[in-house]
């Protein structure tokens, strides 16, 4: 491939922007018009056109979804919920934040206390107009003793929400962090009216209404006219067909059932290339796969011990094999290269048989020592992951014992228990919430029970200020920490793979999450 | 014969009472609970406790028991305890899918099946016989995701005669119901008519070979006639049980087929809520499997005593 071929293609997955590809295009000799046609036929700076019925084949569906906000764990409730609520802010696929039905949100010195202003003349499907009761409401459904909302997790740190007038908001925050906005941007954060509880019947600011909800089967939407956001909600109607087997998607997709579908099969990908009417979105994002050790249990109190794993195993290879160019190798911190705040000075580690071999014995490494408990209930492929480190790490001498468990019960039983096991994280929006949400001393989803007062010290300094230089040192340093004595061994970086047939426009890559960050019935349009 | 009626009856209550017990007991067994598994990943738990005790897991096992079994005999079957709406209203309308399929799958399958065992018994070992056989078995030999998929790669992707997906909408009319759901139904007949085919076959067969069915043949009465008229209704017992078996697998045991085509019937419901413990919807499930299982047995067995004098009238 050419390199120009290379450009229309980056172009047509949407991976390159338009200004830069019209650069890069002008930098290979090529005419303006020429690029500009390339760009129009792939979907940048059209106007979308209104109307059509667009048909989603979605795996992430369960009999057991509900309606109710607080239950949300997967695609298919994020996906509709995104058509008939919205949130308070939303982040762009450029990971900034934009203003939803909270306008601004400003805080004061130290970043404790944030003044949202409350978007005017949007209206409820109800035909009530939103007003501050309803954010503060729909706030407190994720806050207090007893939530059973997802989100209460994130939530906790709020102490209080306080109505200021009609249209103004005060939230009063625990701890200073300047990423609040991020913190809010949580998929479970939806407005409703105020005191709404009837989810069979959902009454929201979004700009479709629901005509047909079956639990883990489909849910049919339509365009309830007149939404607030520009250039958004252009399709009449929107079908989601949940379809959870893998190779039932992609063939509803191939069999023309379906227009937009995701979680593609990485092997299939070269069979729905040559069909040549579908396009693979592709987005690199912060959704990552790690092998957590517990750091105050033996043998892994030992960094030793952590570092003769972490070079005993050939990221490379595992990318390679498993995933070819849809990954991105990892460095044993959780922050990814999209991020801003990304350690790209950080060395690469590599696979290093002699180095592990040499931490080993330094730690006097035992042959049943390291028991990795692996299920494929952690991320797909966690099994196959596992026994390529087995094979990589024998050859540096250390044996590595594959248990396998069941993927029943593993988040219950495994997860947080286990000394050593697969896991996965999905990516989040602000570097300081992931380092807090998985590594921070008092978090209870801290699954290398990492607990270092440095490292809360530095991600509670990185929190509190906003100054952005200061914030990249903090940050930078924590990256190194776990870089160099974490708990966890991140391999590797994993791409979102949507697809959808070439008449559909407007669905582009976002990092993090698929299907547009859930926001693919608000997004797509069809092409007349 | 009355007496044998109302034993049989009397055994499938107890059978099903004692499968209750099991279906309870094994659901309890199940490592960890709707609570944690609702959440997934992203429990903690405080939101586990507090889910765990407004859904009442906390109470003793014997006490659910007893309180379950008595709402299920009136009907009631609770409430699911994933998104609160009452069993019956989640199980239904997957129920009256999953009978449509079997029901369409049977209507086709056992009179194609019984047809086909007659002739290759008639035609015994012809090369209708031998075609049939190596057909059948082929078709039984293969999973039945290997069948799923093979026809809709031939008959959706490829040709685009019927569609991959097999989801019935309420908005759709019946015959577009028999459309949309063609190739699961065509997967399920592959997959149940050799079985049903060669005990038909190997039943006629060894009826064949009794005396009386000789005495006719030195009668000179035809071949066709000797089959259907002497042979069949003595051989049909098995052939009645055999059947049941499969009329019970084409509502209880298709899941995998559900999987394949993305139908929404009882089994891949099961499933789910197996996978997350929505405990209520699988006892009940369970229980309708149970009854499914234990009726049709119970049928065939009412049947094969009506069409076999010595048991109509025991000495």
């Amino acid at each position: 491939m050419n390199q120009w071929d290379e450009l229309q293609q980056a172009a047509r997955s949407g991976r390159v922007s338009r200004r830069e590809f019209m650069r890069r295009a002008a930098a290979l000799g090529v005419a303006t018009s020429l690029a500009s046609g390339v760009l129009a036929k792939a979907g940048y700076a059209q106007t979308p056109v209104k109307g059509g019925t667009l048909r989603v084949g979605i795996a992430g569906g369960s009999t057991t979804d509900s309606l109710d906000i607080t239950t949300y764990t997967d695609t298919v409730m994020i996906n509709v919920s995104t058509s008939i609520w919205d949130g308070l802010v939303e982040v762009d696929d450029k990971n900034q934040i934009q203003p939803e039905l909270l306008e601004t949100l400003e805080p004061n010195a130290d970043a404790t206390e944030w003044v949202c202003n409350v978007r005017k003349g949007v209206t409820f499907s109800n035909g009530k107009t939103l007003d501050a009761d309803d954010i503060v409401y729909s706030l407190n459904l994720h806050r207090g003793e007893g939530s059973k909302s997802g989100a209460a997790g994130p939530m906790k740190p709020i102490k209080d929400v306080v109505k200021m007038s009609g249209n103004q908001v005060k939230i009063v925050l625990e701890a200073p962090d300047a990423d609040l906005p991020y913190v809010l941007s949580d998929y479970h954060v939806l407005v409703v009216p105020n005191g709404f509880t009837d989810w069979a019947n959902p009454v929201g600011t979004g700009g479709y209404k629901l005509e047909a909800f079956e639990p883990g089967v489909r849910a049919v939407l339509s365009n309830r006219g007149g939404y607030w956001k520009e250039g958004r909600c252009n399709l009449d109607a929107v079908e989601f067909s949940v379809i959870n087997d893998d190779a039932a998607r992609m063939q509803a997709l191939m069999a023309g059932e379906v227009d937009v579908s995701h979680r593609v099969v990485v092997s299939l990908i070269d069979q729905i290339n040559a069909a040549g009417s579908y396009e693979i979105v592709q987005a690199a994002a912060g959704y990552h796969f790690n092998l957590p050790m517990l750091v105050d249990k033996a043998p892994y109190t030992n960094n030793d011990v952590r570092l003769a794993l972490k070079y005993a195993i050939n990221r490379q290879k595992v990318v390679e094999l498993m995933f070819g160019k849809y990954a991105r190798v990892g460095n044993d911190h959780p922050i990814p290269e999209s991020d801003p705040f990304h350690n790209n000075e950080l060395p690469q580690r590599e696979y290093d048989p002699e180095k592990a071999a040499f931490h080993a014995r330094k730690a006097g490494l035992g042959v049943s020592d390291v028991i990795l408990s692996a299920s494929d209930a952690a991320f797909n492929g966690a099994i196959d992951m596992s026994v390529l480190f087995q094979a990589t790490a024998a050859a540096a001498g250390i044996n590595v014992t594959v248990r396998r468990e069941p993927g029943d019960g593993f988040w219950d039983n495994v997860w947080l228990k286990a000394p050593f096991m697969t896991s996965y994280w999905g990516g989040r929006p602000a570097a300081t919430q992931m380092l807090a949400t998985a590594y921070q001393s008092t978090a209870p989803w801290n699954d290398t029970h990492w607990n270092d007062a440095g490292f809360d010290k530095l991600l509670a300094d990185a929190k509190a200020t906003t100054d952005q230089a200061k914030r990249k040192t903090y940050i930078w340093e924590m990256q190194r920490m776990l870089h160099e004595e974490g708990g966890a061994i991140i391999p590797l970086f994993k791409d979102w793979l949507d697809v959808h047939d070439s008449k559909v426009k407007g669905h582009t890559p976002h990092g993090m999450f698929d299907l547009c960050n859930g926001r693919i019935a608000q997004k797509a349009w069809i092409e007349a | 014969m009355l007496k044998l009626l109302v034993q049989r009856l009397a055994l499938g209550v107890a059978t099903l009472l004692a499968v209750s017990v099991l279906i309870f007991w094994v659901t309890e067994l199940l490592p960890g609970d709707l609570a944690s598994n609702i959440l997934g990943q992203s429990a903690t738990p405080e939101n586990i406790a507090a889910i765990r005790a407004e859904l009442g897991l906390d109470r003793p096992a014997v006490e659910r028991y007893t309180e379950w079994l008595g709402d299920a005999v009136q009907g009631d079957l609770g409430k699911s305890l994933a998104n609160k709406r009452p069993v019956i209203d989640v199980i239904g309308p997957r129920l009256v899918n999953t009978l449509f399929l079997a029901i369409y799958a049977a209507v086709i399958a056992v009179p194609l099946s019984v047809l086909l065992g007659i002739l290759a018994a008639i035609y015994r070992n012809s090369v209708f016989d031998k075609g049939v056989n190596i057909a059948s078995l082929a078709a039984i030999s293969m999973p039945e995701f290997f069948i799923g998929y093979f026809l809709i790669l031939f008959m959706s992707v490829q040709l685009k005669w019927f569609p991959a997906i097999a989801t019935i909408k309420p908005e759709q009319g019946f015959f577009q119901h028999l459309y949309v759901t063609f190739l699961p139904m065509l997967t399920l007949i592959l997959v149940v008519i050799a079985h049903m085919m060669r005990m038909t076959r190997t039943s006629v067969l060894s009826v064949m070979s009794s005396p009386y069915v000789e005495m006719a043949v030195l009668k000179g009465i035809p071949k066709g006639r000797i089959v259907v008229h002497h042979a069949l209704p003595n051989a049909l017992a098995p052939i009645i049980n055999v059947i049941a078996i499969n009329l019970a697998y084409l509502i209880v045991g298709v899941v995998v087929v559900e999987a394949v085509f993305t139908f929404n019937g009882l089994g891949r419901l099961m499933v789910d809520a197996v996978a997350k413990r929505d405990i209520p919807v699988v006892q009940a499930c369970g229980l309708i499997f149970a009854i499914v299982f234990i009726g049709l047995n119970l049928i065939a067995d009412v049947l094969s005593i009506l069409s076999n004098p010595r048991l109509r009238h025991p000495r």
